[in-house]
């Protein structure tokens, strides 16, 4: 491809000379400058190849050696046993073998998949909602002001978010509970009660991503053409008609992209839980890139991890693939 | 309120009713938008004023969201008795250095393949895009190892090094890149410029709005990181604020929160001054991304 768009270059280029020149010098001369010219373009075909290389070097490097390889690395890891120290032993297909009887990994990738269809249901679902309201306002400070505090929590790291969501879930001290206690609302054991834990798991992750998919849908429906608003209002289209009908419609790439983005994100949920519940109680929050990092980082199964995230990976890219499949019966493509 | 309307037969009055109704609908959107707001907010203003009170009071209900002592004490215990310096410091290196990184190589090479003619421009191309998808788990235990057989096992370099270029960085400079005009770089070829003068003296320059857009980003992600720090680093002295930060929670106990607190908001000014001097660039990032 790159080749033949530069042999159209390199013609492109000599015509002029040689179209100038035609007609004047003998035959032999001619041939011997159009080799002559030849030979330069080469050269400089060549040192623009080489210029390319040079560029893109240092990206494809870094990309090579810290993407690439360990990912083809953790496909061979993964037919091991290895702990790290002693040398590792070939053992095939047994790590999945094992993987798939053993419950702490199906349960995780079940709890896993379960905070992510909620976290990203939840996402989704408020963030557009907000930014409906939102778009309402004509006034763009408002719009800036909201826009601002919606994406402030999106500044912190998860980590020290979750330090602090710690200390405001806690069951006995936390401020939610007092305030539950001040309604005369059952108080809830955040944290130490399986469900509880899973409630505080996806409220945090929710409030704390909600500002990435309200941008999106904000710049979304600034997108969608006024006048065919405008024409259905004139015909009497309800506001609820008019989303149902016209504005999803228009966004339901960005609802595709904020859901697929959404869902490979909470897949690798990590922080939240680490920080704030350590996957319990029980496993009820032990999700799969918990176990990886116990699995490999605490207990040195190193070949028993790779073949986790392997399954991980392949999960991601399964539902990936299937999104996009679906997407194509509701997807609106203008 | 629909069914009041249809009792109204009056078609003068409906004008006037209808306004009403709009009114009410607004100021039930800038209700709900705002309760919204505070709920966002309000775990950070309660992080911020309990990070000013003493750590004997820090746990007491009902919280005090306007401190009206505030005690700044809280600030000056969490260099004293931390090494919050020490793991600023290191935050500060290693994501600048990693913002600096991700610039240089993502303009080269996002340069490269929107302009430049070479063999096998597309296919380096697909490979440096099919990483996006990668997750950072199903590559972290090689890239670990790999880290170890460098020699770089519990260093700031381990964090640095990995993250100095990358498919999404390539990605949006590369976008940018295929909407200049060629023109301006082959006049200049025909003057006598080199390539990588037209690069660096043309196009490079006109791309500084994607260039802001990808530093404010990777910014934003490696100064919040948590995961590589907790994999590849071991002795306090090179933590990140995220780790360092975890790590005093779980060592101080929950007898002094304010003060993991005034840690927490100290980690997070970079972050939200860099936010008000660039919030378009952010915007920006987020929507581009979008269109991929």
């Amino acid at each position: 491809m790159s080749q033949a768009s530069q042999a159209v270059r390199n013609r492109g280029r000599a015509s002029a000379p040689s179209g100038a020149r035609s007609g004047r010098p003998p035959e032999q001369q001619e041939d011997q400058s159009a080799s002559l010219r030849r030979r330069a373009q080469n050269r400089r075909a060549r040192r623009e190849t080489l210029f390319g290389y040079a560029m893109v070097a240092s990206a494809l490097v870094v990309v090579v050696v810290f993407t690439v390889a360990p990912i083809l690395a953790s496909f061979v890891l993964a037919l091991f046993k290895w702990d790290a120290i002693s040398s590792p032993e070939f053992v095939g297909l047994d790590n999945f073998d094992a993987l798939l009887s053993d419950e702490s990994v199906t349960h995780s990738l079940l709890v896993t998949s379960g905070l992510a269809v909620i976290i990203v249901f939840l996402q989704v679902a408020l963030g557009l909602g907000l930014a409906l309201l939102v778009a309402q306002r004509a006034s763009k400070i408002v719009q800036h002001l909201f826009r601002a505090a919606f994406f402030l929590p999106m500044l912190a790291s998860a980590a020290s978010i979750s330090i602090v969501m710690a200390y405001v879930f806690n069951d006995q001290f936390g401020v939610i509970n007092y305030y539950l206690d001040l309604l005369h609302l059952p108080e809830v054991s955040w944290l130490s009660s399986t469900g509880g834990a899973t409630a505080t798991i996806v409220l945090v992750a929710v409030w704390q991503q909600l500002g990435f998919t309200f941008i999106l849908f904000v710049a979304a429906l600034g997108s969608v053409p006024g006048d065919v608003l405008e024409a259905a209002q004139i015909d009497g289209a309800s506001p609820a008609r008019m989303f149902w009908r016209i504005k999803l419609p228009l966004i339901s790439p960005t609802v595709l992209f904020a859901s697929t983005v959404g869902l490979i994100n909470t897949m690798q949920l990590f922080d939240q839980p680490y920080v704030m519940t350590k996957g319990g109680p029980g496993e009820s929050t032990y999700t799969t890139v918990l176990l990886v990092y116990q699995t490999a980082f605490q207990n040195l199964q190193f070949g028993y991890a790779s073949a986790i995230s392997v399954v991980l990976f392949a999960v991601l890219l399964i539902i990936t693939a299937v999104q996009f499949t679906v997407s194509r019966k509701w997807v609106f493509y203008s | 309120m629909t069914a009041i309307l249809d009792t109204q037969p009056a078609t003068t009055a409906r004008a006037p009713r209808r306004r009403r109704r709009v009114r009410i609908g607004r100021l039930l959107s800038l209700t709900v938008l705002t309760v919204a707001a505070a709920a966002v907010v309000a775990p950070l203003v309660w992080a911020l004023a309990t990070s000013l009170r003493t750590p004997a009071t820090s746990f007491d209900n009902p919280p005090q969201w306007i401190p009206t002592d505030p005690v700044w004490s809280n600030y000056q215990a969490v260099f004293d008795k931390v090494p919050l310096t020490g793991f600023f410091l290191n935050s500060v290196v290693v994501t600048g250095l990693i913002v600096v990184g991700q610039l240089i190589t993502s303009t080269m090479s996002g340069y490269a393949f929107a302009m430049v003619r070479f063999r096998g421009n597309k296919a380096l191309f697909a490979i440096i895009l099919a990483t996006m998808m990668v997750p950072i788990q199903t590559t972290i235990i090689p890239v670990f190892l790999i880290i170890k057989y460098l020699g770089l096992t519990d260093s700031r370099m381990a964090l640095v090094l990995p993250a100095v270029g990358g498919a999404f960085g390539t990605f949006l400079m590369r976008q940018y890149f295929l909407q200049m005009p060629r023109e301006l770089g082959e006049a200049a070829r025909v003057d006598g410029a080199s390539h990588f003068q037209v690069f660096a003296r043309i196009y490079a320059p006109m791309a500084r709005a994607p260039m802001a857009t990808l530093a404010v980003l990777t910014f934003s992600a490696y100064w919040n990181e948590f995961f590589r720090p907790l994999i590849f680093l071991q002795s306090t002295d090179n933590f990140t604020l995220p780790l360092g930060l975890v790590t005093l929670q779980g060592n101080l106990g929950t007898g002094s929160i304010s003060i993991v607190l005034a840690g927490v908001i100290i980690a997070l000014i970079p972050s939200v001054l860099i936010f008000l001097a660039a919030q378009r660039y952010f915007v920006e990032g987020i929507v581009a991304g979008s269109f991929r």
